[in-house]
Parts: C-alpha cells; structure tokens; sequence
C-alpha cells in the first residue's frame, strides 16, 4: 500500500489496475449516483429513504466479508448494529437534555435520574468513541472465546442469533434505561444540529453515503489483501490453514470484529436519519432480515451485498406500502429461491453469462469480478463432522 | 424451601417445555445435519391445529385428545413436504438450509396471518386439567403437569423407536456411515424423509402442548426456536440423551436466575453461560466421537 491512502482519491487510485478498471469504473459511477445526482433528484423524504437504506447496506458490507468470504454466517449483527444505534441515541438524548439534563423518556419510566453508565456518553468524543470500541470488544471477547474452540458452522450461527435474542430482550427489560419497547426517539440535534431542518438532513446523507463509500474500498483492499486470500482459504479449508501455520481462529475473529464495527456506524447514522432506534431493528428477525439483500446480491462479491441490500430495502419499503402481507411472501420466498437454487446471489447470474463468452482472465480470489461468486457452494459445505 | 421447590418445579415445566420444541431438532438437526428454522412453524402449525379441532368438536378434553395424534401428522406432513421440495437438494449446504427454511418459515408466518389473523386465539384448556395439585403446600398447576408428562412420554417413545425398531436401526446407521449404511442395503432418501416426518411431527405435538400455556399466534414459532436450537447445541448432537439433560438445565438456569434477577437478565445470563460451557465442551453435553477434524 502506498503512503498516501489517506484521501480517497488517492485510495482510488491504488485501484487502478490491470483488468479491475471495470470496478473503479462502477465505484465511480457509484459514487456519482450517490453523492451528486441522488441529492438532486430526489425529494427530501425519498433522500431520507435513500440514506436509511444506506445505513443498513453498511451492515451488509459487513455481512458480505465476514458470511460470502469467511464462511460466518452471522444471524446476529443486529446486535452490533443496535449497540452502535444505541449508543449514538444515548448520545443525543443526553445532549438534547442539556448538559445535567435528564432525557425525557426517563422522567417518564425511570427514577428521573442518569444512570451513571449513561454519564459518559455526555461527551460527543466519548460517544463516537464507544459507537466503534463497544461492538469491536464485543466481537472480538466473543468471536476469540467461540472460534479458538472451533465453534463453527451452524453452532456459530445459532450462538449469533441467540446473542440477537438476548439483547432484544434485555433492551426489552430495561424500559428505565432503554425505553424498552418504544426504544429511543425523538432527536432534536445532531451535534448541535437541527434535525429539523432539511439542509442538515441532506448533509447526514452525504455522511452516510461517503461512509458507506469508504467502507466499500477499505472492503476491498481487505478482500484483495493476503488477509483476504487466508479469508477465503479459512472458508474453504480450516483444517489445512492451520495445518499450513495460520491461526484461523485469529483470522475469523478480526473478520468479525470488522462486521461488527461496519455494522455499528450504519446503526449510528441510522439514528439521525430515521430518528428512532427501537429493539424491533435489532431482535432476531431483523438481524436475519440484513442477510436477504446480501444472499440476493451475491454474499461473495464486493458490490452484490451492498446493491442486494438497497435494493430488498427499497423493495420492502415501495411494497409493505401497498400490499403489506406481499412483501412477507416475496421476502420469504426470495430467500427459498435465491439461496437453494442461486447461491451466488444475482451476480453468479452475471458471472455465467460471462462464462459463455469467450474466454479472459480470472484472477482466482480477486472479488472485484463477480467469478468469486462461484465458490459459495463449495464455501459453506462442512466437510466433516456435520454429518456424522 | 417452598419457593426453592416451586421454582425447581417452573424450571422443570419451562425445561419440559423447551424439551418438546427441542426433542425433534434433535433428530433433524442433530442426527441429519440440517437446521429447519421452520420447526418453530411447525408448532405453530400444531397449535393451530388444537384450535381448528376445538372448533370443531367443541368439547375440549375430546379435542386435546385428537389434536395430539393430529398434530403430529400436520408437523410431519408439513416436514415431509419440506424434505421433499427443498432440503433433500441441500444436504450438502447445511447453513444454506438454514436460511431457506427461514424463507419457508417467514411463508408459513404470513399464511397463518392470512387465515386465522393477525391476533392471538385461545384454545380452551379441557376441564380435567384446569386447577393445581397441591403436593405438600406446593400448588402445581394440572397443565403444567401434564406436559411434563407429554415431555416424557415423547422421550420414551422415541428411544424406543431409535433403540428397538427396525426403522431406529436405520436410522442410526445412516447417521453413522452413511455410505456403509447405503452399501448395506438401506435407502438413505426413505430414511432421511421418515427421520424428518418423526422429527417435524414432534414439533406438531409440542405445538398443540402449548395451547395449554396460553394464546396462540402466528408468530409462536419464533418466540420458541432460538431457545430450542441453544439446547441441541448445549446438549451436543447425534444423541437425544444431551439434549434431555440440556433442556432440563437450560429450564432450571432460567427458572433460578429469574427468581433471583429479571426474566430479560436471566435471558443473557443464560446466553453467557452457554458460551462459557461450549468453551469447556465445543461439540455439548454428550457427543459422538469421531476422527473426523470438525
């Protein structure tokens, strides 16, 4: 890596390479969408709409690494994604309360004072601070304790959904605290903006926008790192990475940590945008629900999640308008059918129709072309011991 | 000592409970490798079932009398039809069965929506399991009871069609080698369908049970599925022993930790000490040992 990756362009231009110019070329366009013609044309209610759904597309840019490259399938980022949300409206409560102040809702539920483990999060460095470092020390206590005992497959997805399970139910629990089912709500500012105002509205998307941006290139430079190529092999072949020296326990807990944190910023840019943050967005269902759009758009890929995911996002919000018991058959059914019969999302669609034409260079590994979506198949297989 | 016994007891009953939704995801999840998110549908399945039978005999004790065989029947159907459509081309992706039969389940959710609406139903418990028995000052209410009792009798007659009929011998040499099993003259496809009807028809048995505890809705399933799979897991697979052990112990924990915290803390602290147990033991409570590396 050059020494100048720290503006995006520069970044850009390390993408430059032979055969990946289509890549840069889709970024682009991409980027040009979201941050110049988006803002244009759509109305402020619609950019709202947009931002949302780029919140949870983080979530599954996220989901794309640590699922389509490293074989983790996580029903649980629901959690790391409400932690990041939680944390941020914790923030803002507090600072429309005014310094000393006490948020409405506990004047309501609660003792009409500050628990001390909200003090903190009165200061905005403390808060954003803690959005990143609580989900990543979740991740990382959790991901270490589960995978260097070799808790793997389907014993790490059910454990994942669990963790969903139980902090649904605690924030459920502690209404004083968390104003349980209502969740939190009602934001004025956003460090010391107002909310209200449209112009700020517009400014939190191009955030999330430029964040989601940031996140799609520092995912790829995962995926084309030599992080990414044991990634892969660890999906692929466990036993034979450590026979060769690696730790895949290693390997898989910073892939997690990473989801993890991807997850918790969209859930912190979430807030602000939707303007509410209830245990419904972070249960079981939900964390699920983040996995359509990545299973549709092709989990190995680099751009399949985070379109897949815009695009179910769209999809749900265009048809639970209308025909709201529609949307329920055609998500639980995108499911059945993109996953038993496609399994390498719409973009392996992509990839076979590539496949008839003439042949040209496949990179093994190179996520930037759709042909790592083949090897899902093979990716999710657990060679021993599920059977027997 | 009386709040000791009572809070033994509701571990016990919540155990039993736990028991009947886990003990047929411990025949297709642990014996076949596949992980049927629909199960908890399923119930919901049976449960309906206790309900439309009620309408239509209209004397409860009658009606729980023939949900029960009926309801297995309606799970293991509804199973059978899953096997058959989708899960027997994706034995070979277990997580991605996951996924499918969570599409199935969301499916079955909304058809239950559609057709017996949105709110939760009642189904009348019958007159001879309404009241408690006292036993020694403790109250122990008859519905609770009798599905202790359905827990039990579901164990029974599973270990003895696993252990003494022939159709449990194939069973358990498919789950063992499934080649040598196929080279022995077994049909794997016949017993993978018949393994998953028992299994599924279980989960319609435990469904019409719950009618007893209160309303049914179609969201039922969910509320018991992620609690059933953490008791396969915490109990190991390939062995219905584990998860009777585990669910008793997943019940007891509940019970005591909610007694001396909040339902929604026992939840987590449930949760973590699961987590520390698989740390001690990766594959649960019993497990089949094999060479194989997983």
């Amino acid at each position: 890596m050059s020494q100048s990756t720290s503006t995006l362009t520069a970044r850009l231009a390390v993408l430059v390479r032979p055969g990946r110019s289509r890549a840069l070329a889709g970024f682009g366009l991409a980027a040009v969408l979201l941050l110049a013609v988006a803002p244009v044309l759509l109305s402020p209610f619609r950019l709202g709409l947009l931002g949302k759904f780029l919140c949870l597309a983080m979530v599954a840019v996220g989901i794309g690494l640590a699922w389509g490259r490293g074989g983790l399938l996580t029903l649980g980022q629901g959690v790391y994604f409400g932690l990041g949300a939680y944390l941020m409206a914790m923030h803002l409560k507090l600072a429309d309360a005014g310094p000393g102040g006490v948020p409405d809702f506990m004047m309501l539920y609660g003792t009409g004072e500050v628990p001390g483990w909200w003090e903190p999060l009165r200061s905005p460095v403390v808060a954003l601070a803690l959005v990143v470092l609580v989900p990543a020390a979740l991740a990382a206590v959790l991901g270490w304790a589960v995978f260097t005992r070799r808790v793997r497959g389907a014993y790490f997805a059910i454990l994942s959904q669990a963790l969903a399970a139980a902090f649904a139910i605690l924030l459920i629990g502690q209404q004083q605290t968390t104003g349980g089912t209502n969740g939190l709500n009602g934001f004025r500012s956003f460090f010391g903006y107002d909310l209200a105002d449209p112009v700020n509205q517009r400014m939190l998307y191009l955030v999330a926008a430029g964040v989601l941006l940031v996140m799609v290139v520092v995912a790829r430079q995962l995926m084309t790192s030599r992080f990414g190529e044991v990634l892969v092999a660890v999906r692929d072949q466990e036993d034979r990475v450590r026979f060769l020296g690696y730790d895949p326990a290693a390997v898989k807990t910073a892939v997690y940590v990473v989801a993890a944190v991807m997850a918790a910023v969209g859930g912190a840019l979430f807030v602000p945008i939707v303007g509410i943050i209830s245990p419904a967005d972070v249960g079981v269902v939900p964390s699920i629900g983040f996995l359509v759009g990545v299973a549709i758009g092709g989990r190995a890929t680099l751009l399949g999640p985070v379109l897949g995911s815009i695009a179910v996002s769209w999809a749900q919000t265009t048809m639970s308008e209308q025909f709201p018991s529609g949307w329920i058959y055609l998500q639980g059914a995108l499911f059945i059918v993109v996953v038993a019969f496609l399994p390498g999302g719409l973009a392996s669609l992509v990839t076979t129709w590539r496949r008839r034409r003439p042949a040209r260079e496949d990179e093994p590994g190179t996520p930037a072309t759709p042909d790592a979506a083949a090897a899902p198949d093979a990716a999710d297989l657990l060679p021993e011991g599920s059977r027997a | 000592m009386d709040t000791l016994l009572s809070q033994l007891f509701a571990g016990l009953s919540l155990g039993s409970v736990l028991l009947l939704a886990a003990l047929g995801l411990a025949l297709t999840f642990g014996q076949m490798g596949v992980i049927n998110m629909a199960h908890g549908e399923f119930m919901m399945a049976g449960a309906y079932t206790a309900f439309v039978i009620q309408g239509l005999l209209g004397d409860p004790g009658a009606s729980l009398l023939v949900s029960l065989p009926l309801g297995f029947v309606v799970g293991g159907a509804l199973g059978l039809l899953l096997e058959a459509t989708l899960i027997h081309r994706m034995y070979r992706r277990p997580l991605d069965t996951l996924l499918v039969t969570w599409g199935v389940a969301l499916v079955l959710q909304q058809v239950a929506r559609d057709v017996f609406g949105a709110p939760n139903v009642d189904v009348a418990a019958p007159g001879w399991l309404s009241g408690a028995v006292t036993i020694g000052g403790l109250a122990l209410p008859r519905t609770r009871l009798f599905i202790l009792a359905l827990a039990v009798v579901c164990i029974v007659a599973l270990a003895l069609v696993l252990r003494a009929t022939s159709l449990g011998r194939r069973i358990r040499a498919v789950v063992q080698h499934r080649d040598l099993a196929e080279a022995s003259g077994i049909s794997s496809r016949a017993t993978d369908r018949l393994t998953f009807f028992i299994g599924s028809g279980l989960a319609g048995v435990a469904g019409v049970a719950l009618t007893l505890l209160g309303s049914i809705g179609p969201t039922l399933g969910t509320s018991y599925i992620v609690d059933a799979f953490l008791v396969v897991v915490a109990g190991g697979i390939g062995q219905i022993k584990g998860t009777v052990i585990a669910a008793t112990a997943l019940g007891l924990m509940q019970a005591f930790f909610e007694y001396s915290t909040t339902a929604s803390v026992a939840k987590v602290l449930v949760f973590v000490v699961i987590v520390a147990f698989l740390q001690v033991r990766p594959q649960g409570l019993v497990s089949v040992r094999t060479r194989s590396l997983a």
